[in-house]
């Protein structure tokens, strides 16, 4: 096999988010109209690879993916030993924001899975204007849980191998074997208490069943994708969402779960492609 | 490695049916080595009950040494997972459908169970939800 270097390229930004300092890592292919991405719940940038690698798609789009503090090879912030990590709306936000914001980025498309589909209706409602388009993977208004979360984090279990087992569930049987087992990989690498920390955002400040109406899709257009084997947020918690937001875009997608990006790229992909299609033809 | 079918007499042939796919994990489980190392430090009983039809399956480091098929009085599992025939058999299908496609998506939508000593049972997470899915790889 001759060895291939891909076109991606990872790059560090150093910014201030709530009066500490960050280093953030990120990962960036393409030209031309921003696409940020933000992956999962205790997962990193590593689920957009593919979508990095896809030419069709960075023939056209600024590809930018970036690790959440806390996560991939983003660090914490110092002092962190300290903390007690629990992901909150406005950290989330501000995290999305600074970065945008760090790269001096013109209107960025933003595309997010899971929580990151999530926080794509705080933005959508409080911050649109700066957004060209919003694309939420697996969004929902309101998320319940079916676990207990403390599993995720306690000296007697390996956090790491019940994080990625309990997610596992969450694709779809179609997926690919390769493609799932390096979704699980990601999870089996998670910082201690990350996935629990980041489900704090789910449980504790995740309904946003009374906001979602309020929500302007005509200043920034929204676009929320869902897997129909994800019972996280499911194909009817996205379709009631969606409901309340008139003019957003929905579809549910056959034979994708909870990370359609990583576990069945080929998949994602042909629902995604129209969208940003969508997306270019606004900007034009 | 079973009790013999008489303890299965009373059975309907949809709970039997389900019941015969968790007689297989032996063979189903025991021929899959990396699951086998997988499970390298298991080893206890668990339950898989049929409507309320119980199997006892007996891991040994890894390898299902035993099911017992049929009630046993005043027997302890570590845990027990519990459903009905009509969903064994949709959960055991090669490519089953959403919600019966993980135990867990089966117990948030109130299609399943999972009671007892849940600590094994986490620490060992991927390693169960293997062996219980077994019986999708003999299905068509």
């Amino acid at each position: 096999m001759t060895a291939v270097i891909e076109p991606i390229v990872g790059r560090y930004l150093k910014l201030q988010l709530d009066g500490r300092e960050n280093r953030i890592y990120f990962e960036e292919a393409g030209e031309g109209i921003p696409l940020v991405c933000v992956h999962t719940a205790g997962a990193d940038a590593r689920q957009w690879r593919h979508l990095l690698n896809d030419e069709e798609v960075t023939r056209h789009f600024r590809v930018i993916a970036f690790d959440m503090p806390w996560h991939g090879k983003s660090f914490p912030p110092r002092g962190f030993e300290k903390d007690n990590y629990q992901l909150t709306t406005r950290a989330f936000m501000d995290a999305i924001r600074g970065f945008c914001a760090g790269l001096a980025l013109d209107r960025p498309v933003f595309m997010g899975c899971s929580i990151g589909g999530r926080i794509v209706l705080d933005l959508a409602r409080f911050h649109g204007r700066e957004f060209r388009s919003l694309i939420g993977v697996q969004c929902s208004d309101h998320h319940v849980p079916w676990y207990d979360s403390s599993w995720m984090n306690r000296p007697d279990v390996h956090g790491g191998e019940v994080a990625a087992a309990v997610v596992s569930g969450m694709m779809a049987p179609q997926s690919p074997a390769w493609a799932v087992q390096e979704t699980l990989w990601m999870y089996k690498q998670g910082g201690p208490g990350v996935f629990k920390g980041d489900l704090y955002f789910y449980g504790s400040e995740g309904d946003f069943r009374e906001q979602a109406a309020q929500i302007d899709n005509a200043a920034c257009p929204l676009y929320l994708l869902t897997g129909e084997y994800d019972y996280s947020a499911t194909p009817e918690d996205t379709l009631r969402t969606a409901a309340k937001i008139p003019g957003a875009y929905v579809q549910v997608m056959k034979e994708v779960g909870h990370f359609p990006m990583s576990e069945n790229p080929a998949q994602f992909r042909s629902y995604l492609m129209p969208v940003l299609q969508m997306i270019r033809e606004r900007s034009a | 490695m079973h009790a013999p079918l008489p303890a299965m007499a009373s059975l309907g042939s949809a709970e039997r049916a389900q019941v015969e796919n968790i007689l297989r994990l032996p063979d189903l489980v025991n021929n899959n080595e990396p699951l086998v190392r997988r499970g390298q430090f298991v080893d206890l009983e668990f339950q898989l009950v049929v409507d309320s039809f119980p199997c006892f399956v007996t891991i040994a480091q890894g390898r299902v040494t035993k099911v017992h098929a049929g009630p046993l009085k005043m027997h302890s599992s570590a845990f027990v997972v519990r459903t009905s025939a009509a969903h064994w058999d949709k959960f055991w299908q090669r490519h089953p459908e959403p919600w019966w496609h993980d135990l867990f998506a089966m117990v948030k939508k109130g299609y399943a169970t999972i009671d007892g000593d849940l600590h094994p049972f986490m620490c060992n997470l991927q390693y169960f939800k293997d062996v219980i899915a077994s019986p999708r790889r003999t299905r068509a």
